[in-house]
């Protein structure tokens, strides 16, 4: 038991990811519950997109969702923030390929 | 859509990350009746559809503070709103082609029980949530084949409110067949609930199974009929709880104005307001 599974027998925790119509790839939108996948993205449907926002939805169980833990930040992330040669900004990128 | 930009998209869209690109459904529709079409005869079914819509959504809005989970509160009040745009539509244009001049307002809030036009089902009292996912199951099945039938309407603009009605009714019979099947296909209580539920829905199944208000205007005879002898022959199978499709009926309903006792009282509670301050706007 992680928290995500209800309370008092409960239904599930399900993350969202809606893909907006302009979008590129899905985004996550937020959570709800639901009793299985199919019902959640009903549910997804109902909450996330009555305003016209996807034109496509995914969820996942909460519980699926392996997240690196805040304590772990350093040793993840700062290595990276000093490493300038990572990042394509060396390179003429071409006028005529777009979303870099 | 007024011109795009080079990447296909509409300029000034860009600031909005979310909910843009909506479309009016009587966009580039020509409001003029065709010639030959009977004016009064539209706003009938109009108003029969609109009456329908109307009153279904009341119910629905019903469960807004007190349904079992707030996805699905949310899920009944978004059905019930689609409801009561389609209303708003086909009031609007009952006005314009009956020679009266009336408002979506005066259809809604300035008509008596018996000038109403909606079928006996969609005003029995909300009930459990397995009546109301049943009565929405029966109501969206038979709504979605006059609907389709519609869309080939004499009237361009029923003809256009018909054909954006579609994808909303169809959703809403999904919505509806995936709780019937779960309620019949669950625990015993839920079973028992549905069970219940036919039961109280099954008197005024031959009306919606009968309803022939679309004939003349691109719904075939019997379609109705057949469209949902078919549908809920699919949920009673994967359900496992059968659903009866009664023999016609006959006798006035609600098409002739003729209601139930719950119909007066729903519409008091819907009409409170407009009637105690008239001409209001807000």
């Amino acid at each position: 038991m992680n928290g995500t599974e209800g309370v008092d027998g409960g239904w599930p925790l399900f993350e969202v990811f809606v893909r907006g119509k302009r979008g590129l790839n899905h985004v996550h939108v937020g959570s709800l519950r639901a009793a299985d996948a199919r019902m959640a993205l009903t549910h997804a449907r109902d909450l996330y997109t009555r305003r016209n926002e996807g034109v496509s939805i995914w969820v996942v169980r909460s519980a699926d969702v392996t997240a690196s833990a805040p304590d772990e930040r350093d040793p993840f992330f700062a290595p990276s923030g000093d490493k300038v040669y990572r990042h394509p900004t060396f390179y003429e990128i071409p006028d005529d390929v777009p979303h870099i | 859509m007024n011109g795009t930009g080079e990447d296909g998209e509409v300029p000034g869209d860009a600031r909005w990350a979310f909910g843009t690109g909506f479309e009016d459904p009587l966009h580039g529709v020509v409001a003029e009746l065709p010639p030959g079409v009977d004016g009064a005869a539209v706003a009938g079914v109009c108003v029969a559809l609109a009456d329908d819509a109307l009153v279904g959504a009341q119910r629905l809005a019903e469960w807004v503070t007190c349904a079992p989970e707030l996805e699905i509160e949310l899920a009944l009040a978004n059905v019930g709103l689609d409801l009561l745009g389609q209303a708003r539509l086909l009031y609007a244009r009952a006005g314009q082609v009956d020679g009266s001049g009336r408002g979506e307002d005066d259809f809604a809030y300035r008509r008596a029980a018996e000038e109403f036009r909606c079928l006996r089902l969609t005003e029995l009292p909300r009930g459990d949530f397995a009546f109301t996912a049943l009565r929405l199951l029966a109501l969206s099945c038979a709504r979605l084949a006059l609907l389709d039938g519609l869309r080939g309407a004499a009237d361009p603009v029923l003809a256009a409110v018909a054909e954006r009605g579609v994808t909303e009714v169809t959703y809403h019979r999904l919505f509806a067949a995936e709780w019937v099947v779960r309620l019949g296909d669950g625990t015993a209580v839920s079973r028992g609930r549905l069970r219940r539920a036919v039961g109280e829905a099954e008197p005024w199944l031959a009306e919606v199974l009968d309803d022939e208000v679309g004939a003349e205007w691109g719904v075939a005879p019997g379609a109705v009929r057949a469209a949902c002898a078919a549908d809920w022959d699919r949920v009673a199978r994967q359900s496992g709880v059968p659903l009866p499709v009664p023999a016609p009926a006959g006798g006035a309903g609600g098409r002739a104005g003729v209601h139930t006792p719950h119909l007066p009282g729903l519409l008091a509670e819907l009409q409170g307001v407009a009637r105690a301050h008239p001409g209001a706007s807000w």
